[in-house]
C-alpha cells in the first residue's frame, strides 16, 4: 500500500507527461506560424480576458491538445486514490499498534566506499502525517485546477508537472535516509521550477523560476555539506542508525574549516540552512514571493501546503539530532521568530492578493520554526498540518477570486465582490478565521490555527532557550500583524464599492463546482482539522500517536509546560488578533482614507515594507550583478588576456616572429608534432634495443 | 570463443570499417551513403562486440583481466592488453558513444565525407588502445596518435577558426607530451621495464616519482583539462564539429583522468600526497572560476565547454581525495559526463544543423515549437547540474564526500559549484528553449526527427538508468580502486614511518 501512495502519481507523471508529447500538435511550416500567432491573439480576444492573469501570451497555439481530457482524469483520479491509501495509513501508522517505523526496501540505490544507500519507504507516525497533508492537497489541487486550467491548452503538461511533484515530495517523506530526502528535496525543486515557469513565454515567469531553484540551491548547498558530517560522524546516512547512535555523539568536536566545533551543532546548522531555503526563512526568502508567478493552483499545493514546509519535516525528521544542539535549536527558534516578524510585516502593505498570502505563508514557517526550536515538535507539525488546510483553502480561495475578475491579481482593483461570488467569500472567510486563530480561549473549541497556532506562542513562551522569550514577543506581534493583513485582504477584496472597471464586474461569476467543492473540502479541513486532531498531535495522545516519531530528550518539558502558562499568556495570541481585526475594520471599512494618510506620514516606513525591506534590490547589488561581472572579468581578462596572452597566444607570437615563416599552420603544425613523436618513439626504441643487446 | 582475444579485437575492429571504407570508390551520393553505413555498422559491432568485455569481466578481481601478452622488440616492450575495473568502463563508454557520433555527422557533414569517417574510425581504435594498453610504450602511442585524427578532425571539417583551434590545441599538448616522453624514459631506467603492471609493484625512489609527477601531471592536466590550461578546449570544442565535440567531452577529456588513475597516483603515491592540496587548489579553482565565466557566455558550445571543465575539477579533486568515495566518485563523474556532456553537444548540433548559429541571443522559445527536444535538453541540463536521480548525481556527490573528508574547505569551495552550475545553466534553458519564439528565422524550425531521437534517447535512459541504480559502474570499479588505495595509503605510510625513524 505505502508502494503504492508514493508511486501513483509517479504513473499519472509518466502518463500526462507522454500524452503532453504525444498530444503536441503537428507544427505547421514556415512563416505562415508566425502571422498565425498574432492574428489568434485578436480573435481569443475573449479567452484572453476572461483569464487575464493566466493569459500568459501563449499565442502561437490556442487550439486544444486531443489528449488534456484523459491526462487530467488520469492524474486527478491516480491521486484522488493515493488521497484514500494515505488516511488509511494514517489511521493505521498513528492510531495502531505498531511500533517503529514501516519499511520497504525498493531498490539498491549508492552502496559502495562504505555507504549503504537504499530507494525505501519509510513510514511512521510523522511519515503518515505528511503522506495525508501532500495527497489530500494534491489530490484536491488536481480537481480544482480542471476547473481554474480549464482555458489553457497546456494542461496535460500541467497535470504532469503536478504529479511529478507529488511523487518527489513524497519520496522526501518517506525516505529512510538522508540522500534519498536529498532526492525529493532536489526533486520537488525541480517541480517547483517547472510550475513557476509553466508559463514559460512570460520572461517574468522564468526569471521566478530560476530565482527560486538557485536560492534553493544555497539551501541545499548546506544540505549536502551537513549530509557528509554525518556521514563522516556516524558512518551511515540511515536514519535508524543516526538516531540509535545520535546521544553518543553529544559534545563530540569535528574539524570543519579549520575550526574545531561541537560536530552535533555543525551538522544540524548546515542541514538546516536547506531547510531555510525549501521553507523560505529569512534571508533565504526572497523567492517565495516571485514563485507566485506560477498558475495559483501550483502556490496552494507547493508554495503552502507542502513543499515549503519540507523544511519543517526536515528539522522534525532529524529532532533527534537537533535535540542534542541547544545551539542549534537556539537559531532554529531565532530565525523562526525574525521570519514570522519579518514576512507578517511586508505582507501589511502589499496589493497583490496572492503576493499577500505568500508573505503570510513564509510567516507561519517562521512560527512552526519557533515550535521547532523551543522543542515544541509536535505543536511545530501539528501546525504545518493544520496550515496546509487553511492555506491552500486561502490560496484556491484566492484563484476563484482572480477566476472571477477576470484574472486581476491587485486587490486596489477589487472590492465589492461579496455579493457577486458569495460561495468564494465565505470559503475566504472561514480559511481567514482558521490563519487568524479564531477561537474561544482556555478552551478547545475554534478554528484550525486557534489550536495549532496558539499552542506554538505558548510554547515559546515557556522554551528555555535564550531567544524563546523575543520569539514569544515576536510571535504575538506577528498574530497581530497576520489577523490585520488577512481581514484588510477580505475588506479590500470583497467588502466596499467595486474598483474594477464595469466590463469586468458584468463578468463576475461564481466558479463551476470542480473548484468549489475542493475549497469546501478544505473548508471543512480549516474548520474541524484543529479540534478534532489536537488531542493526538498536542494533547493527551501524543505518546501514543507519535511513538517516538519526533523526539524529545529527557530535559524537554515544554509540552508539559506549555498546558500551565498563566492565563495572561493564553489571551495574548486572542486579543492579538482582535486588535488586528478591529484596526483593519477601521482602516478599511469605517475610514478607508486613513491608510493612505498613514502611508503618506510615514512614506520611509511604508516604502521600506512595500519594498519587502529591499532584499532584491541588495542581493542582485551584492550576489547578481558581481557574479556576472566577475563571470565576465576573468573570462576576458583572465582567460583571454592572462592565460591566452601569456600562454599560447604569446608563443606563437614568439614562434612567428623567430621563425617569420610559419606557412600553412594547420598542416605545418601537425606533420611536426607527428614528427616529434616518432622521433621520440624512435629514439626510445632505439636505446631499448641497444640497451637490450648491452 | 572463450579464448577470444577479445580486447585486441574490439579495438582494432574499426581499422576493419576503415579498410572496407577504402574499398569505396567515387564521391557521389551513394558512395557517401555506403561509407556513413560502413561507419555505423563498424561502430555498431564494435560495440557489440564489447559488451563480451562486459561480460567477461569479474567485479570482484582487482586485478588486470582478460589480458594478452606477446613478446616484441626483445621482450622489453612488449605487446600487452588488459582491463581492470578503472578502465573497463571507460572502455565500454567509447564504444558506446561511437555510434552516436557517426549517426550525428549523417546530414552534417557532406564533404569528404569518407575521410571524415576514416578519421573517426582510426581515432575510436586510438582511443580504446589508451584504456587497454598495460605497456607504457603501447600507452604513449595511443595516447598521443589520439590527437592527429582530433586535430584533422577540427581543422578540417570544423568552423571558421578552426585553424588557431587547433594551434592552439598542438601547442598546449606538445609541452605535456615532451615531458611525459622523458618521465617514461626515466622510469624505464628506473625499473627496467615498460610493463605497467610490473610498474605498478615497483616503487620508485621519492625524488623520481616528484619529477615524473610533475611530467604526467603536465601532460594529463592539460588533458583534462585543469585550470588554468584549459583555454584551448573552448575553442577547440567552438570550431569542432558536433561529433568532434562529442568525443572530445565523452572520451577524450576522460584520458587525463585515467592517467593520474593509472599512473601519478599508484605509481607515485608519496608525490601525489604531496602535490594534493596543489590539485585540491586549482580544481576549486576550476569549480569556480569556470562556472562563472559560463554565466557569461555567449555562445552555446563555449558555455558547455567552460560547464565541462567545471565538471573535470570535481574528478581531479575527486582523484586526490585518495579516498574510496572520492575516487569512485571520479570515475563514475567522467563515465557519466561522458553521456551528459555528449548529449548536451548532441542537442546544440540539433539546432546547429538546422539554424547555422551557436549565438545564444539567435535563439529562444524554441520548446514552443520543438517540446521533444525540450525535454531532451531540460534533462540533460537537470543532469549536467547534478539533479538527484540522474547520473550527474551520483558523481558530484561521491567527489564531494570524499573531499569532504580529505579537507572540509575544499568541499566547501567545490559545493558552492552546486550553486554555481544550476544558475548558468538554467539561465542557458532560459535564453535557448523558454520565452516566446518571436525570431522570424525560427518560426519554421522543427522538432527531433527519427534520426535524433535515435541518438538522444538511449542517452536519456542512461542518464536516468544510472541515476537511479549507479551499482554497475560503481561495482565495477570498487575492488580495483579499493586494491589501488590501500597500496596507496601503505606506501604513505611506510614513507612516513621512515620519515620518524630517520628523525
Amino acid at each position: 500500500m505505502f508502494t503504492a501512495i508514493v508511486f501513483l502519481p509517479l504513473l499519472g507523471f509518466l502518463i500526462a507527461g507522454a500524452m503532453t508529447l504525444l498530444g503536441h500538435p503537428v507544427a505547421p511550416m514556415g512563416a505562415a506560424a508566425l502571422g498565425h500567432g498574432h492574428d489568434d491573439h485578436g480573435a481569443q480576444g475573449h479567452a484572453a480576458d476572461a483569464h487575464g492573469h493566466d493569459d500568459h501570451g501563449h499565442d502561437a497555439h490556442h487550439e486544444e491538445k486531443p489528449l488534456a481530457r484523459p491526462a487530467e482524469l488520469v492524474t486527478s483520479g491516480l491521486l484522488l486514490v493515493a488521497a484514500v491509501l494515505s488516511w488509511i495509513a494514517f489511521v493505521q501508522v498513528g492510531l495502531g499498534e505498531h511500533h517503529g517505523a514501516f519499511k520497504v526496501n525498493l531498490l539498491p540505490f549508492l552502496h559502495t566506499a562504505g555507504l549503504s544507500v537504499d530507494w525505501a519507504i519509510r513510514v511512521d507516525t510523522l511519515t503518515a502525517v505528511m503522506l495525508v497533508v501532500v495527497n489530500t492537497v494534491s489530490a484536491l489541487v488536481h480537481v480544482y485546477s480542471i476547473g481554474y486550467m480549464s482555458h489553457d491548452p497546456d494542461r496535460p503538461r500541467f497535470f504532469a508537472y503536478l504529479s511529478l511533484f507529488t511523487f518527489a515530495m513524497l519520496m522526501l517523506v518517506t525516505s529512510d535516509n538522508l540522500v534519498q530526502m536529498f532526492f525529493g528535496w532536489e526533486g520537488v525543486g525541480l517541480a517547483s521550477y517547472l510550475l513557476i515557469g509553466f508559463w514559460f513565454q512570460k520572461p517574468s515567469a522564468n526569471a521566478a523560476a530560476i530565482k527560486a531553484f538557485v536560492v534553493n540551491r544555497v539551501g541545499d548547498f548546506g544540505f549536502i555539506l551537513g549530509t557528509f558530517g554525518v556521514y563522516w560522524l556516524f558512518q551511515t546516512v540511515d536514519y535508524d542508525t543516526i538516531f540509535a547512535a545520535a546521544p553518543s555523539m553529544a559534545g563530540k568536536t569535528i574539524t570543519f574549516l579549520g575550526m574545531q566545533v561541537d560536530a552535533v551543532t555543525t551538522i544540524c546548522l548546515l542541514l538546516f540552512l536547506g531547510a531555510m531555503g525549501k521553507s523560505a526563512q529569512f534571508l533565504l526568502h526572497t523567492w517565495l514571493p516571485d514563485a507566485m508567478e506560477g498558475p495559483t493552483p501550483v502556490s496552494a499545493l507547493i508554495h503552502a501546503a507542502t513543499m515549503v514546509t519540507a523544511g519543517v519535516f526536515m528539522v522534525a525528521r532529524l529532532s533527534p539530532l537537533f535535540e542534542l544542539s541547544p545551539t542549534a535549536l537556539t537559531i532554529v527558534t531565532l530565525v523562526g521568530a525574525v521570519t514570522a516578524f519579518f514576512a507578517a510585516t511586508v505582507g501589511l502593505v502589499q496589493n497583490d492578493i496572492k503576493r499577500v498570502i505568500a508573505y503570510s505563508t513564509c510567516s507561519q514557517l517562521g512560527y512552526m520554526f519557533v515550535a521547532l526550536g523551543v522543542g515544541a515538535y509536535g505543536p511545530g507539525v501539528f501546525h504545518l498540518f493544520t496550515h496546509a488546510f487553511f492555506k491552500a483553502l486561502l490560496f484556491l480561495g484566492a484563484g476563484s477570486v482572480i477566476h472571477a475578475v477576470s484574472g486581476e491579481q491587485d486587490m486596489r482593483s477589487m472590492g465589492g465582490l461579496k455579493g457577486h461570488i458569495k460561495l468564494t467569500y465565505l470559503m475566504m472567510i472561514v480559511g481567514t478565521l482558521a490563519l487568524t486563530g479564531v477561537g474561544i480561549p482556555m478552551t478547545e473549541f475554534g478554528f484550525a490555527g486557534y489550536n495549532s497556532k496558539d499552542a506554538i506562542i505558548e510554547a515559546a513562551y515557556v522554551g528555555d532557550n535564550a531567544v524563546s522569550g523575543l520569539a514569544f514577543a515576536l510571535l504575538v506581534i506577528a498574530a497581530l500583524f497576520t489577523s490585520f493583513y488577512s481581514w484588510r485582504l477580505i475588506f479590500k477584496t470583497f467588502w466596499g464599492a467595486p474598483r474594477a472597471s464595469k466590463e469586468v464586474m458584468d463578468h463576475v461569476h461564481e466558479s463551476p463546482a470542480v473548484m468549489t467543492v475542493p475549497l469546501m473540502v478544505l473548508a471543512t479541513g480549516a474548520v474541524l482539522a484543529g479540534m478534532v486532531f489536537s488531542g493526538l498531535f498536542i494533547g493527551h495522545a501524543y505518546g501514543e500517536f507519535w511513538k517516538g516519531a519526533v523526539f524529545t530528550g529527557a530535559n524537554n518539558h515544554v509540552l508539559e509546560h506549555m498546558h500551565h502558562v498563566p492565563t495572561a499568556v493564553k489571551f495574548a495570541p486572542f486579543v492579538a488578533m482582535l486588535t488586528g481585526l478591529i484596526v483593519a475594520y477601521v482602516f478599511y471599512v469605517v475610514n478607508p482614507a486613513l491608510p493612505e494618510k498613514l502611508a503618506a506620514s510615514q512614506q520611509g516606513l511604508y516604502q521600506f515594507l512595500l519594498n519587502k525591506w529591499y532584499f532584491d534590490e541588495l542581493y542582485d547589488f551584492l550576489f547578481v550583478r558581481p557574479a556576472k561581472a566577475i563571470g565576465r572579468f576573468l573570462w576576458k581578462e583572465g582567460d583571454g588576456r592572462i592565460i591566452d596572452g601569456f600562454g599560447p597566444d604569446g608563443v606563437s607570437a614568439r614562434v612567428v616572429a623567430i621563425t617569420g615563416k610559419v606557412v600553412a599552420l594547420q598542416s605545418g603544425y601537425l606533420y611536426h608534432y607527428a614528427f616529434a613523436m616518432l622521433i621520440g618513439v624512435a629514439a626510445l626504441v632505439t636505446y631499448v634495443m641497444f640497451g637490450g643487446v648491452r | 570463443m572463450g579464448n577470444w582475444p577479445v580486447l585486441t579485437i574490439v579495438t582494432f575492429l574499426p581499422l576493419v570499417g576503415v579498410a572496407f571504407m577504402a574499398l569505396v570508390r567515387g564521391d557521389d551520393d551513394l558512395a557517401k551513403r555506403n561509407v556513413r553505413v560502413i561507419a555505423l555498422l563498424t561502430t555498431v559491432v564494435t560495440f557489440l562486440v564489447s559488451l563480451l568485455i562486459w561480460a567477461r569481466f569479474d567485479p570482484s578481481n582487482p586485478g588486470f583481466q582478460l589480458e594478452e601478452k606477446s613478446g616484441w622488440l626483445g621482450n622489453l616492450f612488449s605487446y600487452h592488453m588488459g582491463v581492470d575495473g578503472i578502465s573497463v568502463a571507460f572502455v565500454l563508454l567509447t564504444t558506446f558513444l561511437m555510434p552516436f557520433c557517426i549517426l550525428a555527422s549523417w546530414d552534417s557533414v557532406q564533404n569528404r565525407v569518407k575521410e571524415y569517417m576514416i578519421a573517426f574510425l582510426v581515432l575510436e581504435t586510438l582511443m580504446i588502445g589508451v584504456f587497454t594498453a598495460l605497456d607504457l610504450m603501447l600507452f604513449y602511442v595511443f595516447f598521443e596518435a589520439g590527437l592527429i585524427p582530433m586535430f584533422i578532425i577540427i581543422g578540417v571539417w570544423g568552423g571558421p577558426r578552426r585553424v588557431y583551434a587547433s594551434f592552439k590545441f598542438f601547442l598546449y599538448t606538445l609541452l605535456g607530451s615532451v615531458l611525459m616522453l622523458i618521465a617514461m624514459l626515466a622510469m624505464y631506467f628506473e625499473a627496467g621495464t615498460a610493463d605497467i603492471p610490473t610498474l605498478l609493484a615497483h616503487g620508485f625512489p621519492l625524488q623520481l616519482q616528484i619529477w615524473a609527477w610533475i611530467a604526467f601531471f603536465a601532460s594529463f592536466a592539460v588533458k583534462m583539462p585543469m585550470w588554468p590550461v584549459h583555454t584551448w578546449l573552448p575553442d577547440a570544442h567552438v570550431e569542432a564539429p558536433t561529433a568532434g565535440s562529442v568525443i572530445l567531452a565523452g572520451i577524450l577529456l576522460k584520458m587525463g583522468g585515467y592517467g593520474f588513475l593509472r599512473f601519478s597516483l599508484p605509481m607515485f603515491p608519496l608525490a601525489s600526497e604531496m602535490f594534493a592540496p596543489f590539485v585540491f587548489t586549482l580544481s576549486v579553482v576550476a569549480i569556480i572560476y569556470t562556472s562563472l565565466v559560463a554565466l557569461a557566455q555567449e555562445d552555446i558550445k563555449k558555455l558547455i565547454a567552460y560547464s565541462s571543465i567545471a565538471h573535470m575539477g570535481y574528478v581531479t579533486m575527486g582523484i586526490f581525495t585518495m579516498n574510496q568515495a572520492g575516487v569512485q566518485g571520479a570515475i563514475f563523474q567522467m563515465v557519466s559526463h561522458g553521456f551528459v556532456s555528449a548529449a548536451l553537444f548532441l542537442c546544440v548540433g540539433v539546432i546547429y544543423d538546422r539554424m547555422h548559429t551557436r549565438e545564444i541571443a539567435a535563439y529562444g522559445g524554441l520548446v514552443n515549437r520543438m517540446p521533444w527536444y525540450g525535454v531532451a535538453f531540460l534533462l540533460f541540463t537537470m543532469a549536467n547540474i547534478g539533479l538527484p536521480g540522474t547520473s550527474g548525481f551520483v558523481g558530484e556527490f561521491l567527489t564531494l564526500l570524499g573531499a569532504y573528508r580529505a579537507n572540509t574547505w575544499v568541499a566547501f569551495f567545490a559545493a558552492t559549484g552546486v550553486i554555481l552550475s544550476a544558475a548558468y545553466a538554467l539561465y542557458l534553458l532560459a535564453r535557448v528553449m523558454n520565452g516566446k519564439l518571436e525570431k522570424p528565422a525560427l518560426a519554421g524550425i522543427l522538432d527531433l526527427d527519427w534520426r535524433e531521437r535515435a541518438v538522444l534517447f538511449p542517452l536519456i535512459a542512461a542518464t536516468v538508468f544510472y541515476g537511479v541504480y549507479p551499482a554497475p559502474i560503481l561495482n565495477a570499479s570498487e575492488a580495483s580502486v579499493q586494491a589501488m588505495l590501500t597500496k596507496v595509503t601503505a606506501a604513505i605510510a611506510a614513507s612516513s614511518k621512515i620519515a620518524l625513524l630517520a628523525n
